[in-house]
């Protein structure tokens, strides 16, 4: 038990962190490349074409893991602002900051692509509707957090407001998340459930996830990349920091 | 292989402008972002190993 503790707190300091990120990105951004080129030659080119919806609705293949990233983004944001306002960790507040522009992306890709599917589909590009309204505020508050953050100098303090503002903001969620079960919505419900499985045919259904996998390690190898980053300027001034810039490639 | 031409593929169905335009921004954005991290990193190393003297300031006038 100690020892696994141990393990774990060696990852807390960011010079052991750093390295880490550093070996596992390069990794994680072939996988993020191979599986989304897997998942858009089986949703574009093999899965079959919908009965009701036509061609239209292959536009799921980029929606729904997007729509997921988004939510889950942000709850992994909420997990590492918890540990940050509790363990005081100096690795946490970074992670959050590393995460929160990917998870901004996938929720205006989730818009975006739901707008574009929205309009053949209902006729309207958007409706004041639960779920796309409470995905609208996961937009704003990934905005707000960075905004936010940004506008704090000290490190420490920015760490401090953006977690409570991470933590806050986490119950919008599932929110989100059951928002086409609490009320009355034109968006559809889920394609695939927890609790009664798929509802889609199998090659649509691979293909999702393959993309949803995609996804995830796209948004996991740009995290890491980013956090990379955020860790060379707040560490700037330690020893590690000042042998490393002496040593590494720029093109690193 | 669902498709019989690739003018078909593209046409999706008469949909193309709301397929392409999901996949396409989609693309798109994420590729911004790979590129914006990169240059953010390539930046901070500017800056950082100026700032420790590492680096001559006139290195940078170029970059």
């Amino acid at each position: 038990m100690t020892l696994h503790f141990k393990f774990w707190f060696r990852f807390a300091s960011p010079q052991a962190f750093y390295a880490l990120a550093g070996r596992l990105w390069p990794g994680l951004a072939v996988l993020a490349t191979l599986l989304g080129l897997w998942g858009l030659w089986l949703g574009l080119c093999v899965a079959p074409t919908d009965f009701q919806q036509g061609q239209a609705y292959r536009i799921i293949f980029v929606h729904v893991p997007a729509s997921w990233m988004s939510m889950v983004i942000y709850m992994a944001m909420a997990f590492w602002a918890l540990l940050g306002l509790t363990f005081n960790t100096r690795l946490s507040g970074m992670m959050t900051q590393a995460l929160a522009p990917t998870g901004a992306l996938f929720a205006f890709l989730s818009l975006w692509t739901g707008a574009l599917w929205g309009k053949p589909m209902w006729g309207a590009w958007w409706v004041w509707d639960a779920r796309l309204t409470s995905e609208l505020i996961l937009f704003f508050l990934y905005l707000g957090f960075i905004g936010l953050t940004a506008a704090i100098d000290d490190p420490r303090r920015a760490d401090k407001a953006g977690g409570l503002l991470a933590l806050v903001g986490a119950i919008n969620v599932p929110i989100i998340y059951f928002s086409v079960r609490w009320w009355n919505t034109l968006h559809q419900g889920a394609s695939v459930s927890m609790t009664q499985g798929s509802s889609m045919a199998q090659t649509m259904l691979t293909a999702m996830l393959l993309m949803a996998l995609s996804f995830w390690f796209y948004a996991i190898a740009v995290a890491l990349y980013r956090v990379r980053t955020l860790i060379l300027v707040r560490e700037r001034n330690t020893h590690w920091v000042g042998e490393l810039l002496k040593t590494e490639e720029l093109s690193q | 292989m669902i498709w019989n031409s690739l003018s078909e593929f593209w046409a999706m169905g008469g949909y193309a402008e709301y397929v392409w335009g999901s996949f396409g921004v989609a693309a798109l954005f994420m590729a911004i972002e790979v590129a914006q991290v990169s240059y953010e990193r390539k930046q901070t190393l500017l800056r950082l190993r100026m700032l420790q003297g590492v680096q001559e300031p006139a290195m940078d006038s170029h970059a």
